[in-house]
């Protein structure tokens, strides 16, 4: 995780499920051929309904047709983000395509803990409900030491929730390399 | 202060006598389970982390279950299966179940049972969301992704924040028309799709100690629907009959204390709970069947983990014992011991299988197949803007196929009584 995180700002509605993310017809490429992966990029919100694509104006692509790589930094969301499937190809899909980080009101258990775990994409919680507030575009800065969101387009600040216990897995690069500096696994 | 079966359970396995929600633990687990969709991906990070001759931590407690994408020409679909093969065979796993060979099995859910890898006080992870499943038979299973997977090939542990537990207590004998299905609706069009997000999901009550092992699964198996962590339901005699006749395995079975403190408890009359759908696109989108008789339908669908299971076919078959469907009626027995056992279990004088052939139903292979879309060419797959009633357990825009097809989630018993009409009906029309 980057300690300034800055880009432009796409935005979701509430309950951004994985099949939404990733569909399920796409789960079949290879993660770890430097050709084959590019398809998760390629096919990242596919599945989301076009009305609610970039809002909040909608129809707004997030990839570009032949393109892998969407041009936004920061998914800006409302609740329950990352429901349904356990697939660790969603927060991946979203990574190769770009996305350091997300900022939600909520997630999905299972989502939260793979953007973690494998330190895909920087899961934030707002308080507030930003995607509301927040339009597709906006130019982002994420600061994660100091926890804030600023969204430079409409001169306006906001406070990230703590990370909390998981802040030091996601710094360390994914669970992997938290249990080597922690001593659990050895090191390489 | 007293503890849930979750807590109790977690506690036994990070070798502390207690412990809290909240906590931050390391446990040892037992089983884990992958299958073709997440099995490649899990098996190429323990290879980057742990060199190209790691071997996995414990051969005994892998299973390894190809289902997702099983029937179909799609080329990386099985190159994803030869994946599994070769690390199979590489590993020496004892417990693969192979395509084409006798061993194949089908739906893991349901598969993992069957061979007796559910057992009561143990930590199960698989790389599916679905395998909080395995709650019913009174252990700790949670759906993970390919990293911790990967973790848990090379460590045999993996850390858990302990869970909250939400209680849902269901009175009463279950009325003739009902099934469990309609009982976990009925739960998640109540707290909603986040109504349970990091929680444990405790099934009590009378109408639970009724039930079978299978009803028990289909509760469990949507707890994810709600965002929980996990389901469970207490151990008693239906269980370790269960358990007994399927391992050798010794196990350990845990209660709820009596003092354990419980996030919220909701109770349920049964005989007040209506047979019940979740509407397009949202699993919490709850409507009674009777709210919305009479809407047009072009499919049916009865399959999946959920609802795929040999009890959900037998309740399919006594609404269509002598009947016909009007729409495309599909079945997909979860596994091949399903299909095996409805091809012998009787509805009167004819067998499961005989009365759905005779009702015109169109019969396809035991797999995930539809439930989740996958490749074009899939058994059942929603191509176009088709609206279907399904047993299965997610309706997501596009899940079973198509962004424009419309799913309605349902018991067995509505499924089969809706597909003899056309349109969605209520199975109460068949039980007077
Ligand atoms: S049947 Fe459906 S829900 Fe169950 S494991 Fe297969 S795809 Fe997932």
């Amino acid at each position: 995780m980057k300690p300034i995180i800055t880009g432009r700002a796409f935005v979701l509605g509430n309950d951004i499920d994985t099949d939404q993310i990733i569909p399920a017809a796409h789960l079949v490429y290879k993660l770890d051929d430097p050709e084959e992966r590019k398809n998760y990029g390629r096919y990242a919100l596919s599945g989301v309904p076009a009305a609610q694509s970039g809002l909040p104006q909608g129809n707004v692509p997030f990839v570009r047709d032949g393109e892998w790589r969407s041009g936004y930094t920061i998914i800006v969301a409302g609740k329950n983000f990352g429901c349904g499937s356990s697939r660790e190809h969603a927060p991946f899909a979203l990574q190769v395509a770009g996305i350091e980080a997300v900022v939600a009101e909520s997630y999905a258990r299972i989502f939260y803990r793979n953007a973690i775990d494998g330190a895909f994409v920087a899961p934030y919680e707002t308080p507030d409900r930003l995607a509301q507030e927040v339009r597709t575009g906006d130019e982002l800065t994420l600061d994660t030491a100091a926890g804030t969101l600023t969204n430079r387009t409409q001169g306006k600040e906001y406070r990230l929730n703590s990370l909390g216990d998981v802040e030091h897995i996601l710094r360390a690069g994914g669970i992997f390399e938290y249990a080597r500096t922690s001593g659990m696994l050895q090191k390489r | 202060m007293g503890m849930t079966i979750t807590e109790k359970i977690l506690a036994r396995h990070s070798g502390r006598t207690s412990v809290r929600p909240g906590d931050n633990v390391w446990v040892d687990v037992d089983v884990l389970m992958t299958h073709d969709v997440c099995g490649p991906g899990t098996f190429g990070i323990f290879k980057r982390e742990f060199g190209a001759e790691a071997k996995v931590w414990d051969r005994e407690k892998l299973v390894v279950i190809p289902d997702h994408y099983i029937f179909t020409k799609d080329m990386h679909a099985n190159r994803n299966i030869q994946i599994l093969r070769d690390f199979a065979k590489e590993q020496g796993l004892p417990h693969y179940y192979d395509v084409g060979t006798d061993r194949y099995k089908g739906v893991c859910h349901v598969a993992m049972p069957e061979e007796g890898f559910t057992r009561p006080g143990e930590v199960l992870f698989g790389t599916d969301s679905h395998t909080c499943t395995a709650g019913a038979f009174g252990e700790f299973a949670t759906g993970i992704g390919n990293t911790d997977a990967a973790f848990i090939l090379g460590t045999g542990k993996l850390w858990v924040k302990v869970p909250e537990t939400m209680q849902f207590v269901f009175e009463g004998e279950m009325p003739k028309y009902l099934m469990a299905k309609d009982l976990i609706l009925a739960v998640i069009g109540r707290i909603g799709v986040d109504g349970a997000t990091y929680r444990a999901m405790d099934f009590a009550g009378s109408t639970v100690d009724a039930m079978t092992m299978e009803d028990r699964m289909t509760l469990c198996n949507m707890v994810i629907e709600a965002g929980g962590k996990n389901g469970v339901c207490t151990p008693d005699r239906t269980t370790t009959d269960y358990v007994r006749a399927r391992t050798a395995k010794e196990f350990e079975c845990h209660t709820n204390d009596g003092d354990a403190r419980y996030h919220s408890v909701h109770r349920f009359n049964v005989a007040e709970i209506e047979p019940t759908v979740a509407k397009p696109h949202s699993p919490d989108n709850k409507a009674a069947v009777s709210e919305v008789a009479g809407t047009r339908l072009d499919r049916a669908y009865i399959g999946s983990c959920t609802g795929g299971k040999v009890s959900d076919f037998v309740a399919a078959a006594e609404v269509l014992y002598g009947e016909r469907v009007r729409i495309d009626t599909f079945i997909v027995p979860a596994t091949t011991d399903v299909a095996r056992e409805i091809r012998t279990l009787k509805v009167k004088d004819k067998t499961v299988m005989q009365i759905f052939e005779e009702a015109g139903c169109r019969i396809g292979e035991s797999s995930c197949a539809a439930c989740l879309g996958g490749p074009s060419d899939t058994f059942g797959r929603l191509n176009g803007a088709e609206v279907c009633i399904s047993s299965t357990n997610r309706n997501f825009p596009g899940r079973m196929g198509s962004k424009s097809s419309q799913v309605y989630l349902a018991s067995p018993y509505t499924v089969a009584a809706s597909a003899v009409k056309g349109v969605i009906t209520s199975p109460r029309e068949f039980f007077a």
